[in-house]
């Protein structure tokens, strides 16, 4: 059965319309990459994607929107605060439970944060804080990530750290990118949104960065 | 030809209340009265260098008493204010709150006395009502503020309680604590001049020395206030604060009796203006003949007068700011003045107002000028010290002017803006105070209350306290369209 789909709907910001005409079916298990100019919309289809999975999804917000008050693991943790008491999760906040940082340190293990799980979040990397960030996703029970953009402030190396480790760790992976080589690289389904529609969606085995070329360019040239 | 460039809405804003201040300055009355000011001044100062901190064996109770009423108090309206902040959205809750603040603690304090007598609860509410009043305002505009972005990330389905505790709580609570710091500060201030009315405070003491002539004892006083304020940073520590309150509560004379007659018969019959109680069949007419002379006689004059002395205070405090603020200025100023600068400063700001303008008062007479003196000089310092250190964050080009140059092409272009949002922020701060200094015998709104207090008035007192806060929330709101108009704003650390 599929995931979500979507048929001849509009999807808008603020109340002003930017997509229309839109038709999408995702199943469980694709890779798929929003990819487009910046503006063209990606971000909007992205969050109705995210709005219409609901529970099932985690959310990798653009800018990481990290707590920039609290720690490593309450910033991760937070992944889960639909699911746990208010009251457990005020104890968490104050004091946090044995069980639930062996859990969160799992989380974190594989991504090198594991001696960082007490430090403020205004005090890493720009790396560290990407992958604090993905460290929320993961830890979140969902099936589904949803990421805008979740590799746009690391060096290439790290990008395909995240991208990899998110392959890895989620069933289906849904992400806004700009960079053409890594969306190819990483998914296996492209959808490419311009003007206010999507203009392709086809499997990404065999493209290169060039085909994607008349998605970016105006095509007065 | 070059036309003539309009002046801008700022420049005409600060001509617009230059006028205005010059016109009130010339009907106050500003004459110092007292044969030879001087020679009483001359004495002060000697005995503000020879501190006698044994002249009475109640200076360590006064400080402890000073301490507990600022503790409780501040501690309390942290609770509500805290409370009333997060249902701040509800118009009756900030309407609510703008009422309870607009109301000075020394009003508040006087009410309270009718009621509870000196028992302490009368201190620690006169404290604690007005303060939830401010908490709650500026908590709100805090949580506000806070960064909303992460709340995109909670995952859909989580409570409404825990996305508040993990995204909007934790940011807006190290703002919350510098905000508490800052409030105890002024709770200090508030406690010290609750003394002046009676409560066991460090002002009860400070007013007793003053006027015996007891300068050593009022200077061993005032030291002991300064230190206490000037280490609060070091004493203040989280784990320490339930042995403070616990201490306060314990340290405070609960056994102070009041009855409760006495105060059901304040809160139904004594408060109740006169003609209405009397009842009777002119009761309306009556009524109406005691409401216009109160008004009239009283209200109005009283008003007036604060108004005036508000305006010439405003505008004197923004004039001695842009003299204070470069004497921390790192622009402006090296390092060795600019200790002296800040010592300066913090002693200005520390004392109350109503501390500095009861000296003055004694000085030099009755009149306004030593309101105005006290006001200018209390308020130019805290805005001198926030403008002093707001120019720590400017760069200047290496090869910028020197000496005078700088400050008036460089450093004043660039602060402009945020002294004159700070000082509009203040203008109800000032009103408020300004009222209150009537109790020492400025003709404003403040003496009037306080003679209906001491002819047992009471029905006039209220009637007269809330003339006061109706005049207070009109300035707060003139003062709002003034600063959201000329796009004037404060941040967070300077409230």
């Amino acid at each position: 059965m599929a995931l979500l789909q979507l048929k001849d709907e509009s999807a808008g910001y603020n109340g002003k319309e930017i997509l229309r005409g839109l038709n999408v079916t995702i199943d469980p298990g694709e890779r798929i990459a929003l990819v487009g100019e910046s503006g063209a919309g990606k971000s909007t289809l992205l969050r109705l994607f995210y709005e219409r999975l609901g529970a099932k999804a985690a959310l990798m917000p653009q800018d990481s929107a990290l707590v920039q008050a609290l720690t490593v693991f309450h910033n991760v943790y937070m992944g889960r605060l639909h699911q746990r008491s208010v009251w457990r999760n005020l104890r968490n906040l104050v004091l946090p439970a044995r069980a639930d940082v062996e859990e969160v340190r799992k989380v974190l293990v594989p991504l090198r944060l594991e001696e960082k799980i007490f430090s403020g979040v205004g005090e890493l990397s720009g790396g560290q804080y990407q992958r604090t960030a993905l460290a929320r996703a993961l830890f979140h029970t969902g099936d589904v990530i949803v990421a805008d953009e979740p590799v746009s402030s690391v060096d290439e190396h790290q990008a395909r750290e995240i991208l990899e480790t998110m392959n890895a760790q989620k069933q289906t992976v849904i992400l806004a990118m700009h960079d053409r080589a890594l969306a190819i690289e990483f998914a296996d389904r492209l959808i490419g949104v311009k003007d206010g529609q999507i203009v392709m969606d086809q499997e990404s085995a065999g493209m290169t960065p060039g085909d994607l070329d008349n998605l970016y360019l105006n095509g007065v040239e | 030809m070059i036309a003539r460039r309009e002046p801008s809405p700022l420049a005409r804003t600060t001509t617009g209340f230059l006028f205005v201040a010059i016109v009130c300055w010339i009907f106050a009355d500003i004459a110092i009265s007292t044969s030879d000011p001087w020679r009483e001044f001359g004495l002060l100062l000697k005995g503000i260098v020879t501190p006698d901190f044994y002249a009475t064996n109640s200076l360590g109770l006064a400080l402890a008493y000073t301490l507990a009423f600022a503790l409780l108090g501040v501690a309390l309206a942290n609770i509500f204010g805290f409370g009333l902040a997060l249902i701040f959205h509800s118009r009756t809750v900030r309407v609510g709150c703008a009422f309870i603040r607009s109301i000075h603690e020394l009003f508040w304090a006087l009410i309270f006395l009718q009621m509870f007598g000196l028992s302490p609860l009368t201190g620690v509410l006169a404290i604690a009502i007005p303060y939830a009043g401010i908490i709650a305002k500026v908590y709100a505009e805090i949580l506000e503020e806070a960064d909303q972005r992460p709340l995109s990330a909670v995952p859909v389905g989580a409570g409404r309680a825990s996305t508040f505790l993990f995204v909007r709580l934790p940011d807006a609570w190290a703002h919350f604590r510098n905000y508490s710091m800052y409030r105890l500060e002024c709770g200090l201030r508030s406690s010290a001049v609750l003394g002046f009315i009676g409560l066991p405070t460090l002002g009860f003491h400070l007013e007793t020395a003053f006027k015996e002539g007891y300068y050593s004892e009022v200077s061993a006083l005032l030291i002991m206030f300064y230190l206490v304020i000037a280490t609060m940073r070091i004493w203040m520590k989280k784990p320490l604060l339930p042995v403070y309150l616990i201490g306060a509560v314990i340290v405070l004379p609960w056994g102070v009796a009041f009855s409760l007659s006495n105060i059901i018969r304040f809160l139904t019959e004594d408060i109740i203006p006169y003609p209405l109680r009397a009842g009777g069949e002119n009761m309306m007419s009556a009524f109406g003949d005691w409401l216009s002379l109160l008004l009239l006689d009283q209200a109005l004059p009283g008003m007036v007068a604060t108004i005036q002395l508000t305006m010439i205070a405003l505008v004197a405090t923004g004039l001695l700011t842009l003299v204070f603020f470069p004497l921390i200025s790192p622009l402006l100023l090296g390092r060795a003045a600019r200790t002296g600068g800040h010592t300066f400063l913090v002693i200005v700001r520390s004392t109350p107002e109503y501390i500095l303008a009861f000296v003055l008062l004694n000085l030099w007479g009755p009149s306004m000028l030593p309101a105005i003196v006290a006001l200018s000089l209390h308020n130019a310092a805290i805005i001198g010290h926030l403008i002093g250190r707001y120019t720590e964050t400017i760069r200047l080009r290496i090869d910028a002017a020197k000496g005078a140059n700088r400050y008036f092409y460089e450093v004043l272009p660039r602060v402009y803006r945020p002294m004159l949002a700070l000082l509009f922020y203040r203008w109800e701060i000032i009103l408020r105070e300004t009222a209150i200094l009537g109790i020492l015998g400025i003709a404003t709104l403040g003496f009037y209350v306080d003679s209906a207090f001491a002819d047992l008035r009471f029905d006039r007192a209220l009637l007269l306290i809330l003339v006061t806060a109706m005049l207070n929330i009109c300035v707060d709101s003139i003062s709002r369209s003034i600063r959201s108009r000329l796009r004037l704003q404060t941040t967070l650390e300077q409230r």
